[in-house]
């Protein structure tokens, strides 16, 4: 990342200041983000004619062509951002960012090349082409074998997730009302040294076209808000974050979904919960009965779940820097991943909810579909695309190319990545669970580079005895292996507890860009989990 | 920008013969035309006070792995980021086009956003124009670098590991930026620098090997010699042991250390300890490290890069952070030394942010051991290339956990002995840095947690590793 990056994002630095957050937070990756200030560009109209971003993409497809290109796609994007912060009662950041690119994919001499520009004229536009075409040439010189790709139709489609209310139309005076009162409920608590609040919106247009003759337009509107209550005494700092920590809840809709997080009656408990924290007995350390809430097991899927089933990281793509999977290519099919309650899948499309991973096509021009990843504990699915999907043996690409903004390749994603419910009730699940601790709140997160042995801790925990939860617990953490950990799942809640929880941040690929994810989760118990590694002397 | 262009391509064209299209010298403004631009916005202003950053940049990476380069991309940037004041309230607004319409938008999307709130106590009127320490952080060679430059290095690495049998994955980019702020008080700051980083993973059946280098110039980057070291460290450890975790002395790569000590940067913020999150509230002046750790912050290190100036464009000056384990001074933007009753540093990041200001050189003072010595001076202890996914578990005793990576070793009678399987750390670290027996020479490091800093090789004894995984 150029020096500048980091310079300009760390303004959104975290409550939690440490380097990786900063670094792979989605908002340090945004420099080059934006969209557009003006109006909202409409779908292509009824008479079949261009839209006016179409232009360019074709003209990169022409050019590609021309320079000798067996296959090429191009994406125009345009984002706008807009990130509103509060502390201590007072405004911290507050800015709007736009950002229009072109970036063009192409294949020649077998081999893959990539540019982008943000000079939108037939000049950039065409000098663009012909350095990825340039490029891919040059990749030719370390070519073992013509990159393959399965088949795949042309779409022609226009597509916009649903929301009610657009973000950027309500007034900034509402929304930092908003979070200059919450902030201001927390800061009554006694105890509370440091408040903190914040909302990002952010818009996404984008044209697609291929030359397979596919062209998509999408656009996906994006929500988040979240608040953190800190404290600071004796010898240690205490936080507590609502809905969820690391910048709250995000999902693609609009400034509805800030409004049903009903930040003003949760603002108080969160401060007091920080406070209290100082007060509670430590976590115990040993082996004990695990329940988690669906916003820290969300994180559980995305990093043991989500990352050891991208096919890239398995086929050794990453090696370098996200690293590998213990998910070889044997395990298909044949791996207890799970017990047999346990059921995910990664699923794109709108049905599924408004998840971060959620969309119509994906960046190279694969419809959203649902991929059985774990069934009744099996392992049978990974993410693929079209490049990959033959290695494993499929006819299709499964979807889940992404890519940040125009300026980045698209690769492997997650999409939404989903425990499905369970049938138990929650009462009935603590009810049921004679003495064990429920954790709440993502604090810290880790995992080793093949994705088998993790650590979490969380902000809060409760100590459960004879189905009831008797006291509050600090520091909590705990720590094992992926398939023997889900292999002691023995109860997932029901629908009415499932949330589809937004990851804003995920970091992946060289050079890094950041995506968010999706990951549909309901509270489950664990047995005979290591709890406490993390603060044991 | 089009000026720039030419005469970039044609200074090119004069160094040597054009190889295919040069990624990174191509679109750079220089600073007149830098300068120029700051000024059409300025004038666009209505604000009691606008300030203006540009920045442009190339970059270029080609990207590897079994042996085969399967990505291969570029991108090319320019945007502009005003900033509006108006009656004691501040806002951004940020743009990558540059035409009359959208200069004019965002200046207004600026003023838009900044008369929305309520005034901000701690607004001070932006500085006026500043002196800057000259720092060299441009070298043509690295922007002039084409694809086929990278692809060729790669093609190389690629085959060496082949006759190996070994598999490799890696990058190798290249690229440049331009950028400048200015603000109404005439205030104009510039700065160029190029980037230049090869980073490669050597793999085998059951272990791997790594190196990364980053520099600003290209010829200080050999990656055929970084490839013979990661090679050699994935054959070293073939046939991991599996060996119990405890309290061990740790031999740590600079690689290593800089990912851990990276996590203690923003601790020296004053906003930091003002709001009470830094691991140096109610501790500066106490000895909180051993003797022989000393940092500063220092922008003009021949050994650091990025810019002479901060967020607002005020100099940033050579500060003394921890002196022989004692914590002595923070670093401040102007709005926080004020409140702190100080003279602004100058690390202050843009503004508006609730964040303040951060040392961006860190640089720790060395000492004179070499690895080898290192080694041969241990009984039995855990030699460390690297370490990964490191998140703070606690923030006051700053612990970290985190796992090791691509080449972990045991040392048993002065003597590396086998691979041993990776370990995960729960590790505070102001703890580590009480415990430090040995120093190597100061380098510039490069990792994947924090960013680039001047950092030793150290042997520390007490090591908590906590658990062991199955590789």
């Amino acid at each position: 990342m150029p020096y500048h990056a980091i310079g300009r994002f760390l303004p959104f630095l975290d409550a939690q200041s440490c380097v990786s957050v900063l670094l792979h937070n989605s908002r340090l990756a945004s420099w080059l983000w934006g969209a557009p200030l003006g109006l909202l560009r409409r779908g292509q109209n009824r008479k079949g004619q261009k839209l006016p971003m179409q232009v360019w993409t074709d003209l990169a497809l022409e050019t590609a062509r021309v320079r000798g290109a067996t296959f090429a796609d191009a994406r125009v994007v345009d984002i706008r951002l807009r990130d509103l912060s509060t502390k201590n009662g007072q405004v911290g950041n507050l800015s709007e960012t736009e950002s229009l690119g072109l970036g063009i994919r192409v294949m020649a001499n077998g081999c893959w090349g990539f540019a982008s520009t943000d000079r939108l004229t037939r000049e950039g536009v065409q000098a663009c082409t012909a350095q990825a075409v340039a490029i891919a040439r040059a990749s030719a010189l370390a070519k073992l074998s013509d990159v393959v790709m399965v088949p795949e139709q042309a779409y022609v489609d226009t597509w916009q997730n649903p929301f009610i209310k657009d973000p950027f139309a309500i007034p900034l005076e509402r929304q930092l009302d908003l979070l200059l009162a919450a902030d201001r409920e927390m800061s009554r608590v006694a105890g509370v040294t440091l408040t903190e609040t914040s909302m990002q919106f952010r818009r996404l247009e984008q044209w697609y076209a291929s030359t397979i003759g596919s062209r998509i337009h999408q656009v996906k509107m994006q929500s988040g808000a979240g608040i953190v209550a800190t404290s600071f005494a004796g010898d240690e700092i205490q936080k507590r974050s609502y809905p969820s920590s690391f910048g709250g809840q995000h999902e693609l809709a609009g400034y509805e979904l800030v409004e049903s997080l009903d930040l003003m009656r949760h603002a108080p408990r969160v401060a007091e919960e920080a406070a209290a924290l100082h007060r509670a007995a430590p976590c115990p350390e040993g082996r004990h009965t695990l329940i988690l809430e669906s916003s820290q097991l969300g994180l559980q899927i995305h990093e043991s779940i989500g990352h050891p089933i991208e096919l890239d990281r398995v086929l050794g793509m990453e090696a370098n820097f996200a690293g590998m999977s213990f998910l070889t290519t044997e395990k298909l099919g044949k791996l207890r991943y799970a017990s047999d309650i346990v059921n995910v899948v990664a699923d794109a499309r709108l049905e599924h909810g408004p998840g971060l991973g959620t969309f119509a096509y994906d960046d190279e021009g694969v419809p959203a579909q649902c991929t059985d990843i774990i069934k009744q504990g099996l392992f049978t699915g990974y993410l693929s695309n079209r490049e990959t999907a033959p290695v494993i043996g499929l006819a299709r690409s499964g979807g889940t190319m992404r890519a940040e903004s125009w300026n980045r390749l698209p690769i492997i994603r997650m999409t939404n990545v989903s425990l499905l419910p369970g049938n138990w009730r929650y009462e009935d699940l603590l009810a049921d669970t004679d003495d064990g601790v429920l954790m709440e709140t993502n604090r810290s997160w880790s995992i080793d580079d093949r994705r088998y042995h993790f650590q979490f801790s969380t902000e809060i925990g409760w100590e459960i005895k004879d189905g009831k939860k008797v006291r509050m617990l600090k520091n909590p953490s705990y720590s094992g292996i992926t398939t023997e950990f889900w292999n002691s799942c023995d109860a997932i809640c029901s629908r009415d507890h499932w949330i589809l929880w937004g990851t804003p941040n995920c970091g992946k690929g060289q050079p890094m860009q950041t995506m968010g994810t999706g990951h549909g989760a309901a509270p489950s118990r664990f047995r005979n989990v290591r709890l406490g590694a993390a603060f044991a002397k | 920008m089009t000026p720039s262009r030419q005469s970039a391509r044609k200074k090119a064209g004069a160094r040597r013969a054009p190889k295919g299209p040069a990624v990174a010298a191509a679109h750079l403004p220089s600073d007149a035309e830098l300068r120029r631009l700051a000024e059409r916005i300025l004038r666009l202003s209505d604000a009691d006070e606008t300030e203006v950053e540009i920045s442009a940049g190339v970059d270029a990476l080609t990207r590897f792995a079994n042996n085969t380069i399967h990505q291969n991309v570029a991108e090319q940037s320019l945007s502009v980021s005003v900033r509006t004041v108006f009656d004691g309230r501040t806002a951004r607004a940020t743009t990558n086009k540059i035409d009359d319409d959208s200069l004019r938008r965002v200046v207004s999307a600026s003023g838009g956003l900044a008369r929305s709130q309520p005034k901000l106590p701690d607004l001070l009127p932006m500085p006026g124009p500043q002196k800057y320490v000259k720092v060299h952080r441009y070298f043509p060679g690295t922007a002039e670098a084409t694809p086929r430059d990278r692809a060729r290095a790669v093609s190389k690495v690629c085959a060496s590991a082949a006759a190996n049998r070994q598999t490799a994955a890696g990058i190798f980019t290249t690229g440049a930026t331009a950028m400048a702020l200015a603000n109404s008080r005439g205030l104009f700051a510039a700065h160029r620098q190029t980037r230049a980083e090869f980073s490669i993973t050597i793999l085998e059946s059951d272990s791997s090997g790594w190196t990364k280098a980053n520099s600003p110039d290209i010829r200080q980057i050999s990656p055929q010699a970084l490839a013979t070291s990661a090679s050699q460290k994935a054959a070293a450890s073939r046939a991991p042991r599996e060996i119990e975790p405890g309290r061990w002395t740790v031999i740590l790569e600079p690689a290593a250390v800089l990912d851990l000590v990276g996590f203690l940067f923003y601790d020296f913020a004053g906003t930091a300890v003002l709001d009470q999150r830094s691991c140096f509230n109610a501790r500066m002046g106490k000895k909180l490290m051993g003797a022989n750790i000393t940092l500063r912050d220092d922008v003009t290190h021949p050994l650091q890069s990025g810019p002479a100036f901060d967020g607002e464009g005020m100099p940033r000056q050579k500060v003394l952070l921890v002196d022989a384990g004692v914590p002595r001074n923070l670093v401040y933007a102007r709005a926080t030394a004020k409140k702190m009753k100080t003279k602004p540093t100058g690390h202050g990041l843009p503004l508006p942010n609730e964040s303040g200001e951060s040392p961006f050189n860190l640089v720790f003072d060395g000492g004179t051991t070499s690895l080898a010595e290192m080694v041969a001076g241990t009984d039995r202890g855990i030699l460390v290339t690297r370490l990964w996914y490191i998140r703070e578990v606690e923030p006051y005793e700053k612990v970290l956990t985190g796992m090791t990576r691509d080449g972990t070793f045991l040392v048993e009678n002065g003597r590396v002995v086998a691979g041993v399987r990776n370990f995960r750390f729960n590790q505070g670290i102001l703890e580590m840095l009480s415990n430090v027996e040995q120093l190597g020479p100061a380098v510039r490091a490069a990792g994947e947690e924090s960013f680039e800093m001047v950092v030793p090789a150290m042997k520390v004894r007490g090591f908590h590793f906590s658990e062991v995984t199955k590789f």
